[in-house]
């Protein structure tokens, strides 16, 4: 690998995280950025089947649907929401503070905020609504028990509820893929790898944070809020 | 510029340092991130995959000699031909032109140090291989028997056989196609040298490019589509099951959304190996090279609209179907502009029939023929005739193994004395060009007249009066074999015998053949400056 050491001697004033197959700092930056707008475009396109399907048979099983979505705790669904937002916020702030070199401890304190709402976030959702729901009897497949006033809609009852899990499940997953992003970059930012001019994991990190909470801001509506809960309203 | 391609046998060989020798051990190849390196991986194990794939079709075709079936069950039958689909599919085409020669070209061809993200290169060939592992295991615990399709609800509730094994290694394998095309369309906007601007770019980046588009914007909605289907098996809950009001068309129409434009994953990169072929062995720039590359978007951009094509008769809506069809018809325009485009260039070239030329002018051929049956497919009527027959087995074979094999093969002959700095027997690949074309029209031709006729494909068994024409395929299938199994030979035997190549043994343009063969790690040894379009054969 001696071409590799060649170059690190011709780079050598560029910062610990720099590739040796970039020219400079600012192509690497660019490509990372690049490629991780690439990858939400696929991940758009993977949450975009099961978009597609669900729009297909709510259209075609609208009233099952709707009373699917009233099985839903559109309280704990609403925090969440909110939480979410207020995590999308706090990541923004510890990029902000990465570029605008201030102390890791600041960067850090940002980042651990972050983690400690989306952990709240998947905390509320396993305990108050996935649990719930399963003593409820309403998770398909393991345990699931049509009640009597549902009727002929009870398959496509069952069918939302599919949809339901299938989707904040997948959604819960990436929540948790980023939590585990975001304790990677804790540990750089204590080891000092940021400063105002490299702190290119910080971004694209957060590009990753806030896609997963954008397709929160769709789930939300889509599976809590049809049909109008609220008679009268 | 000489015009001499006869590879020059007195280049000295001296020892010099290139990404072959830099480093020896397995350890060195399983932990490497350099693109040519993960190339030759990629290269290993789809040939592998292709014998694999290979294998099932020629017990296949032993089958077939008697209208009775002269080898195996009907129920090993089903798996023989949903083994050679998802394997030649998923593991060999998929990854074919992009996993080898892009990976180790795309760099070179745009004079890059590497691709973008090494290590995710080379995470992508281990999930490759993840994916390829648990097809392998479907295979050895049973077998698939849904057809590389896996159309609902057979797949999802009635098959009894390893279904989830397949759809999990397809499914993982699809992660490795997004990552591989993730890292082209990064490398190629952003790691250009100086100088290559998009219009000085080979036609082989483009069609890569157009390629990456299509890895990155279908394959999530397979890998959505195959989940989806795996939680309905293992679950027993209704997605895709009409019992409980769910579409067994919505299966189908999620599937052909990726696997219609996994068809031009499959040919793009062909036509981008055949335009540098067309152009080095007439010594001619490209005729019309922008309205190639266009081409190549065009049909990256039309194929995401084309995929209910393959539905005409599951009772799709007719307009759908009217849509569907005048769409089909619209990518015939930017394959045709491409096939006249190859063809003017060769109008007035110095033409030289080496062995990549073979394949390349096999490839114009094929691909005509496939695609021109492709329109008989694409019109309503006619598709209720010929749907589910053989003749549509021939036309994507023509277009899938008629040009996207051959264009690989023709691409792996061409660049091969850039990839190991060894010549192969001339005269052998000649021979072996010829034998192919000639076992895969005996093979596949045939087909179109079964199909017409109205023998239907995946059939175990078939009556006696078309029993000529299946003897007649499986005789074209063994020459076929035979004219793979020639430079699996000769191409082995180069590695060690073949003599010295030297940097650029056909006199062709392009950064790749500026370097030395096989190229130092770090590709260039000074970074290069690009001051002239590509092709430049008339200075």
């Amino acid at each position: 690998m001696n071409d590799m050491a060649a170059h690190g001697a011709v780079h050598d004033a560029h910062p610990p995280g720099f590739a040796h197959q970039f020219e400079d700092v600012q192509q690497q930056r660019d490509a990372g950025r690049l490629g991780m707008w690439v990858f939400l475009a696929t991940e758009i396109l993977f949450f975009g089947g099961m978009f597609t399907s669900y729009t297909i048979y709510r259209s075609l099983h609208l009233s099952a649907f709707i009373t699917g979505s009233h099985l839903l705790v559109v309280k704990f669904g609403a925090i969440n929401t909110a939480v979410l937002i207020c995590s999308s916020l706090t990541m923004a702030l510890a990029i902000r503070s990465a570029q605008t070199g201030k102390s890791k401890n600041t960067i850090i304190f940002w980042l651990i905020l972050t983690m400690i709402l989306g952990a709240t976030f998947v905390g509320l959702k396993l305990r108050f609504e996935w649990y719930r729901d399963y003593i409820e009897q309403i998770v398909p497949g393991i345990n699931f028990v049509p009640h009597a006033s549902w009727g002929a809609d009870a398959g496509q009852v069952e069918m939302f509820m599919c949809f339901y899990f299938f989707m904040t499940g997948l959604h819960a997953l990436h929540m948790v893929i980023g939590l585990g992003i975001l304790s990677v970059l804790v540990w750089m930012t204590a080891k000092g790898r940021f400063s105002p001019e490299y702190n290119a994991p910080l971004e694209i990190s957060g590009l990753y944070w806030h896609f997963v909470d954008i397709v929160w801001i769709f789930l939300f509506p889509l599976l809590y809020l049809i049909g109008g809960r609220y008679p009268g309203s | 510029m000489s015009t001499a391609i006869a590879p020059p046998h007195d280049v000295p060989a001296e020892p010099r340092v290139n990404y072959l020798n830099a480093s020896y051990g397995i350890k060195s190849w399983l932990l490497t991130v350099d693109h040519k390196r993960i190339g030759i991986l990629y290269l290993i194990s789809i040939t592998f995959m292709f014998m694999i794939g290979g294998f099932a079709a020629s017990l296949m075709r032993i089958h077939l000699l008697e209208p009775q079936g002269a080898l195996v069950q009907p129920e090993t039958y089903n798996r023989l031909f949903s083994i050679h689909g998802i394997v030649m599919v998923f593991f060999f085409l998929v990854p074919s032109i992009p996993a080898t020669l892009g990976n180790f070209l795309i760099p070179i061809m745009i004079g890059a140090r590497d691709v973008a993200f090494p290590k995710l290169n080379l995470m992508s060939w281990y999930i490759f291989i993840t994916g390829s592992c648990f097809v392998l295991y479907a295979i050895l615990s049973g077998g698939v028997d849904t057809g590389w399709t896996f159309y609902a609800p057979y797949s999802s509730t009635f098959a009894h056989t390893s279904v989830i094994a397949a759809a999990l290694g397809i499914f993982i394998a699809g992660f490795s196609s997004i990552l591989t095309g993730l890292n082209f369309v990064v490398t190629i906007h952003k790691m250009r040298a100086p100088g290559m601007t998009w219009f000085r770019l080979p036609l082989f980046i483009w069609s890569m490019y157009a390629t990456s588009i299509i890895f990155i914007l279908g394959t999530p909605v397979i890998a959505i589509t195959l989940f989806l289907l795996g939680l309905e098996r293992i679950l027993h809950v209704g997605i895709f099951d009409p019992a409980i009001g769910g579409d067994p068309l919505l299966f189908q129409h999620l599937f052909w959304f990726y696997s219609h434009p996994a068809v031009y994953i499959m040919i793009l990169p062909g036509m981008g190996v055949v335009s540098e072929l067309i152009a080095a062995f007439s010594r001619k720039r490209i005729f019309g090279y922008a309205f190639v590359a266009f081409s190549s978007m065009a049909i990256a951009v039309i194929s995401f609209l084309v995929w209910g094509h393959h539905m005409f008769v599951t009772g799709q809506s007719v307009y759908a179907g009217l849509i569907f069809s005048v769409l089909s018809f619209l990518v015939a325009i930017p394959s045709a502009v491409k096939v006249f485009n190859w063809t003017a260039t060769l109008y007035k070239g110095s033409i030289s029939y080496q062995a990549p030329m073979l394949y390349a002018l096999g490839f114009i051929g094929l691909f005509t023929m496939g695609g021109l049956t492709g329109l008989f497919l694409a019109s309503l009527a006619e598709d209720v005739h010929l749907n589910g027959t053989y003749f549509i087995v021939a036309h994507f074979h023509y277009v899938m193994v008629g040009g996207a094999v051959m264009a690989y093969l023709g691409g792996i002959h061409y660049w091969w004395p850039k990839i190991t700095g060894r010549m192969y027997p001339d005269v052998w690949a000649r021979i072996a060009a010829t034998i192919v074309f000639v076992g895969f029209n005996l093979t596949f031709f045939p087909q179109f007249v079964l199909g017409y006729l109205g023998m239907p494909r995946r059939y175990a068994v078939y009556p006696a009066e078309f029993q000529v024409l299946n003897v007649m395929s499986s005789a074209g299938a063994s020459i076929l074999a035979i004219g793979y199994a020639i430079p699996l030979i000769y191409l082995i035997w180069s590695l060690k015998y073949g003599p010295i190549a030297g940097p650029n043994p056909w006199g062709a343009k392009g950064l790749e053949w500026t370097i030395p063969s096989p190229p130092p790690t770090e590709n260039f040894e000074v970074m290069p400056i690009v001051t002239e379009e590509a092709y430049n054969y008339h200075e």
